[in-house]
């Protein structure tokens, strides 16, 4: 407290800025912070695959059921579509607006190439008399992965809609910082994915 | 080819005329009657003024913070008067319904009653109102001139106020969920519970709480970025910090309700088996989700209003707050342990000892840094000088009132007690010891503390002790019985009793709702009085109640850029500081202002996804799908708005900032 | 202020002399040491929560603005002594009380056997316990007495100064098992099996209820606990044996209609394996038993031909397509508030689900799912439980 009341007598201390105050942009930081909290939501999911995944209901196992080879397809469509938007913001960073677009086309379509096995399993699954209501296993199974999956259409959607927002305005300002939530996004749901396939996939058939 | 009939159901669902329920309801209609009538009158009331204009460009698509926060505060007040209502009912039925009298209400009646009134208070009262203090006072404390994403914000709002639109129309149209306020299955699930009232509860509630998610990121990004130089994290004031910490809870604890509602709505919308007793499921998983969430919850709450109390402790003694720093500590210490005691709450579905007597002691852990709190409020009054305005009167009785609680609180973590007190009306009543004592005089000391700042004038401090001597003695006569009830062996939601010797207690807490009834109309009464007394009331100088943080340095209410001058923090209780060392206010030198620009996609939105509720409730599966592609489309448009922000003009500051100069010379 | 307080101890003073806390004065030995237990942790609470209330009162009241006599410091915000005090006074509580939990939780888990009749008698090898299975029921309770081959209705009763062994389980929803004048409550949840171990120490009639709400006619589910002597209770079960007509499957199945205030009934004789069965969901014919489900599923499944086992595992459907007057819109088209006739028999479970039906269920091949054990089931105890002996 002394050191205060010394610097009340010994200056007149500035109370506000005179020039224009620019805060740091959040945005950022704010969908950081929405991915954690998305983060949390298949926190649940995995854990409810983990406490009901042997929950057969005298049904079909995973090992009755996963075609790892499918699925490992899979799984380097998605790990492609990362790399494939890494070299699209390369590209961004350069200023480069047409190998941008190129590159997130790719990216596009890896993951639409991701979206169609996804789907074909499923049906597939179903078709088998493994679906969704079969077991509280076959349940979890659905909803983890299927919620992943639908990250990835609402992704593939908001890819088309930034590339489109690309073509029309350029890479400006704006527009760099949705890419880099996408990318954020997308390489989250890349993760999401590694965890899945080793908890659900690898596990269930080789575990 | 379609029938007739299947037309009719592929057109309205499940939806029919017997489910519109005051046609067989007198209570209802009358409700419905006196809402209709009431609702016409304020709609024609504005459109005699002609103030649709005004709302729709003012306030509703406003991305003003302030203005947020007020509309979420008015908003919690409207859903108070609904849950305070289904209290009174609750309480007139279980004072009647004794042997051979059934009471009024029928257990399908009442069992929707004590479930939306748990369901409203917590998600449609206490939610929005802390939301909205929060909205309106942390940026104003750091020095920001609006949120990190102010349209965010203001979407934010509309989706609370959609969930609490939905929840309305189970009112009218359909019923509610029979369940109680955290719908365990396999009595949620959809065997259980065929009708709509479940699906009602889990829209309403999951609508709400996207928007709820979102302010908490929002509110998170504005505190760690938006913060006025100078101000570093132990320089925050209090109530911002317990803010933070209310939304670090609200982000980390809001998904796991909304992934939780997601599954109990699989089990019963897709067949899944997550939560039923067959085919593999397991009911209890739902229950530790849900608490996991559910407990955080109560600390979310709790929180703001512990914030609240410290600033105004601090302000009506004149004193800086004792114990800044250990403040701040014992909030971060409530904020991890929150998240390692939910088990708490269901000590008697058979989990080992080890396992109940471990969440038992961090359950008890937590009153530690509590009591800590309490010491340092204590504390700051010793050697105060203070001033009994109508904010301090709560804190005192919050003080009080609140050790009870806390106490009955700490009784309920020993687990071999909770066997006895579990689901009893002593649980009961010790929530409502703390909610009420805590969170609802927090709120109302809260509203009375910053009203002058977001309206200009002060509230009228005569029906402010009325409403605040109703509340507290109203509270003790409503509770105090509930305990001895409890200890009786009464448990909660029960509509009928046989034993006559109870009746007396039940009485009792009746007359004790009843002054709280009291408490909330004298608050109205303050309300209008303080309106119609206005300029007798007025704060010019922005200062009303010689406060000690940075909001009161602007002027009452805050100009719409808040700050002409970014303002640079030294010390906190900043705007203390800046008194005592002799702040001189700028007069020149204005500039032009980066502000963000209203819109109307949140109102459109949360119109859609009350839109999108209604046909998922009532298997309207062709409006539920266009109302879906509406807010997809309505979304993506919005993305296609890159013009989101203006400048308020140099010479608009300067008229603004002269007004305010001359004001205060008057003053002086 | 004060005037209210003491206007209302007077109140207080004057309800309570009517009223029975029989919370606070059991008459079992366990709700004892648990009344015990909530007596102790207020008092070492209360050394703490008075002398907060009245400095609060007393600061409040000394330091108000009009005392100008007292001491005005308005810098000072921080003592390092008081701040030492004010976290390690509570924290020496919490130990205590920390202490008083981790070894009361352990000693009077309800899983755990007893060791003592009261405080005065131990459990010695020659007494005899008798065990009660309990089954929650739409809305009524169920008691089965293995060793005495009986079965009760919304009535039990069971010797006093004998240990009893209740085994707890439900068929729709969740309920708790409560007895206020006898021990703690537990949950009592379908497919699942939870424990109470308690013992009654005076003779008397006393109150049971369900303490979770499990739907409409939940108001109504209590029952008469009677703590008789030994030959009381001996007498009791003869009287249940003469009077009670048998309770086979067949009955089981319609006692298990939601129904409301039921009154007392009792049964003098219970097929066998009938509260496995229950336990395990396979009282219907045809439905395979949770234990057995369990069993396929720890060996890996049925692999992917195995569709009738999802017909003979279906349980919450199995009142699918019937009607009663409880449920709402709509599924059957009454009015959500329009309470109609009188709430026996109502059913809640009726969803729109065509195609779920069991009625078919009895000519279901390969139905022998419940005849094969023994009556070991291997239901799961509880989620986090420590399985015990």
């Amino acid at each position: 407290m002394s050191e205060n009341q010394a610097a009340v007598s010994a200056e007149n201390p500035q109370f506000y800025l005179t020039e224009d105050h620019h805060p740091e942009n959040s945005t950022m930081l704010g969908f950081w912070i929405y991915l954690m909290s998305d983060c949390l939501m298949f926190a649940v999911l995995f854990a409810t695959y983990a406490v009901l995944g042997r929950n057969y209901a005298a049904g079909p196992a995973p090992a009755d059921l996963f075609d790892l080879q499918l699925v490992a397809i899979n799984t380097a469509m998605l790990l492609f579509s990362s790399i494939t938007y890494g070299f699209a913001m390369l590209r961004m960073e350069k200023g480069d607006k047409s190998g941008t677009l190129m590159w997130l086309a790719i990216t596009g379509l890896f993951g639409l190439a991701f979206l169609g096995i996804e789907l074909y399993e499923f049906s597939h699954l179903i078709h088998e008399g493994a679906g969704p209501q079969r077991s509280a296993f076959l349940s979890a199974f659905f909803t983890l992965v299927g919620t992943h999956g639908l990250h990835v259409t609402f992704g593939s959607i908001w890819l088309v809609t930034l590339m489109v927002q690309v073509a029309k305005h350029g890479l400006i300002e704006a527009n760099r910082r949705r890419l880099m939530c996408l990318s954020m996004f997308w390489h989250f749901l890349d993760v999401i994915w590694i965890g899945v396939f080793s908890l659900v996939y690898l596990i269930g058939v080789l575990g | 080819m379609f029938t007739n009939s299947n037309l009719l159901e592929f057109i309205f669902g499940r939806l029919s005329w017997d489910s519109l329920a005051f046609t067989h309801e007198p209570i209802l209609l009358v409700t419905f009657i006196g809402v209709v009538l009431g609702g016409l009158a304020v709609v024609g009331a504005i459109s005699y003024f002609r103030l649709w204009g005004y709302l729709w460009n003012e306030w509703f698509t406003s991305v003003d913070h302030k203005k947020i926060g007020i509309m979420y505060v008015i908003l919690s007040l409207v859903m108070l008067l609904r849950g305070f209502a289904d209290a009174v009912m609750m309480r007139t039925q279980q004072a009647m319904a004794f042997g051979a009298n059934e009471g009024y209400l029928p257990p399908s009646h009442y069992d929707q009653i004590f479930t939306a009134h748990g369901v409203i208070m917590i998600f449609f009262f206490a939610m929005p109102i802390v939301t909205g203090v929060m909205n309106f006072v942390v940026p104003l404390q750091i020095g920001a001139r609006d949120v990190s994403f102010p349209f965010l914000n203001n979407f934010s709002f509309w989706m609370t106020a959609a969930g609490a639109a939905i929840i309305m129309l189970s009112l009218f149209v359909g019923e509610f969920a029979r369940t109680g306020w955290l719908a365990y299955p396999p009595l949620s699930g959809a065997d259980y519970s065929p009708g709509v009232g479940v699906d009602y509860y889990i829209w309403g509630l999951q609508v709400a709480g996207v928007g709820t998610t979102l302010s908490g990121i929002n509110l998170i990004a504005t505190i760690v970025k938006m913060r006025a130089p100078g101000m570093t994290m132990m320089k925050m004031p209090i109530f911002t910090w317990t803010s933070l910490c209310t939304n670090v809870l609200i982000v980390a604890s809001f998904p796991i309700l909304t992934a939780t509602l997601v599954l109990l709505t699989l089990d019963r919308y897709a067949g899944t088996n997550f939560f039923t007793n067959d085919l593999g499921g397991n009911p209890m998983m739902y229950v530790n989700l849900i608490w996991i969430w559910g407990h955080p919850e109560v600390y979310i709450l709790i929180l703001p209003a512990f914030g609240i109390f410290s600033e105004i402790v601090s302000t009506f003694s004149g004193k800086r707050l004792f114990g800044y720093a250990s403040m701040v500590y014992a909030t971060v210490v409530i904020t991890i342990l929150s998240y390692l005691v939910w088990l708490h709450h269901f000590f008697t579905m058979g989990s080992g000892a080890s396992v109940n007597a471990f969440f038992g002691i961090t359950t008890m852990i937590i009153s530690i840094p509590t009591g800590a709190k309490i010491f340092n409020w204590l504390f700051t009054m010793y050697r105060g000088r203070i001033r009994y305005e109508v904010p301090m009167l709560w804190t005192i009785g919050f003080m009080v009132t609140f050790v009870i609680g806390g106490m009955t609180g700490v009784m309920l973590a020993v687990p071999p007690a909770d066997f006895v007190l579990h689901n009893s009306l002593f649980l009961i009543a010790h929530f409502h010891n703390v909610i009420i004592g805590g969170v609802v005089f927090g709120l109302l000391a809260g509203v009375n503390f910053w009203f002058p700042k977001a309206f200009g004038y002060k509230l009228d401090p005569f029906w402010g002790k009325m409403s605040f001597w109703f509340w507290l003695i109203g509270f003790y006569f409503a509770f105090m019985p509930l305990y001895v009830l409890g200890l009786m062996g009464v448990t909660r939601r029960v509509n009928h009793f046989e034993d006559p010797s109870l009746q007396i207690w039940f009485v009792i807490a009746a007359f004790g709702a009843f002054l709280i009834a009291l408490g909330i109309g004298s608050f109205l009464i303050q309300l209008v009085v303080s309106y119609l007394k206005r300029e007798e009331l007025r704060d010019l100088t922005g200062d009303p109640w010689n406060a000690r943080t940075l909001e009161w340095s602007t002027s009452s209410p805050p100009p719409e850029y808040n700050y002409a001058f970014t303002p640079v923090i030294h010390d906190h209780d900043s705007w203390y500081d800046m008194k005592r060392r002799g702040y001189v206010r700028p007069l020149e030198g204005f500039k032009p202002i980066h502000m963000p620009k209203g819109t109307g996609t949140g109102v459109i939105l949360s119109g859609l996804s009350v839109a999108f509720a209604v046909g998922m409730i009532w298997y309207m599966w062709w409006l539920a799908a266009l109302a879906f592609l509406g807010i997809i489309v309505v979304s993506i448009a919005h993305t296609f708005n890159y013009k989101r922000d203006y400048y308020i003009p140099a010479e608009t500051v300067v008229e603004t900032e002269n007004a305010r100069t001359k004001q205060l010379a008057e003053q002086a | 202020m004060k005037l209210i307080c003491r206007l209302s101890a007077l109140i207080l003073l004057l309800a309570l002399s009517g009223c029975d806390l029989v919370v606070m004065s059991p008459s079992g030995d366990i709700a004892m040491q648990q009344r015990d237990l909530i007596i102790i942790s207020v008092v070492l609470m209360l050394l703490i929560i008075i002398p907060v209330i009245c400095l609060t009162l007393y600061f409040a009241w000394h330091y108000r603005r009009s005392n100008t006599s007292a001491q005005y410091d308005p810098e000072w915000h921080h003592s390092t002594r008081l701040e030492v005090i004010i976290w390690a006074a509570p924290l020496a509580i919490i130990i205590a009380l920390g202490a008083v939990t981790w070894i009361s939780t352990h000693k009077l888990d309800p899983y755990r056997p007893l060791d003592r009749i009261d405080a005065a008698r131990p459990v010695t090898p020659e007494t005899k316990p008798i065990t009660i299975e309990v089954v929650a029921l739409d809305w009524k309770w169920l008691f089965l007495y293995p060793e005495q081959g009986i079965a009760t209705v919304n009535e039990i009763a069971a010797p006093i100064d004998t240990p009893i062994e209740f085994k707890i389980t439900g068929s729709t929803v969740m309920n708790s098992f409560y007895i206020p004048a006898l021990a703690g409550q537990i949950y009592a949840m379908p497919g699942m099996q939870t424990k109470l171990h308690a013992v009654m120490n005076k003779e008397g009639v006393y109150e049971g209820f369900s303490a979770n709400y499990s739907g409409d006619g939940f108001s109504g589910m209590r029952f008469k606990f009677h703590g008789v002597s030994n030959e009381g209770f001996d007498q009791w079960v003869s009287q249940v044996k003469n009077q009670g007509s048998p309770l086979n499957r067949d009955a089981y199945l319609k006692l298990e209609r939601p129904s409301a205030r039921v009154p007392v009934t009792y049964y003098g004789q219970v097929e066998n394996g009938l509260y496995e069965a229950i336990l395990n969901l396979c009282v219907q014919p045809g439905q395979m038993c949770q234990n057995e489900m369990m069993h396929i599923d720890m060996m890996g499944g049925a692999g992917k031909d195995s569709a009738e086992n999802r017909e003979r595992l279906q349980y919450d459907t199995r009142w699918t397509n019937e009607e009663g007057p409880g449920a709402t819109y709509p599924a059957t088209g009454h009015g959500a508030k329009s309470h109609e006739g009188t709430e026996a028999e109502t059913a809640p479970g009726s969803a729109a689900q065509p195609g779920k039906g069991n009625d078919g269920m009895s000519t279901m091949p390969g139905m022998s799912g419940h005849e094969g054990h023994d009556g070991k089931g291997v239901a799961p105890d509880q989620l986090n439980t420590n399985t015990k002996p």
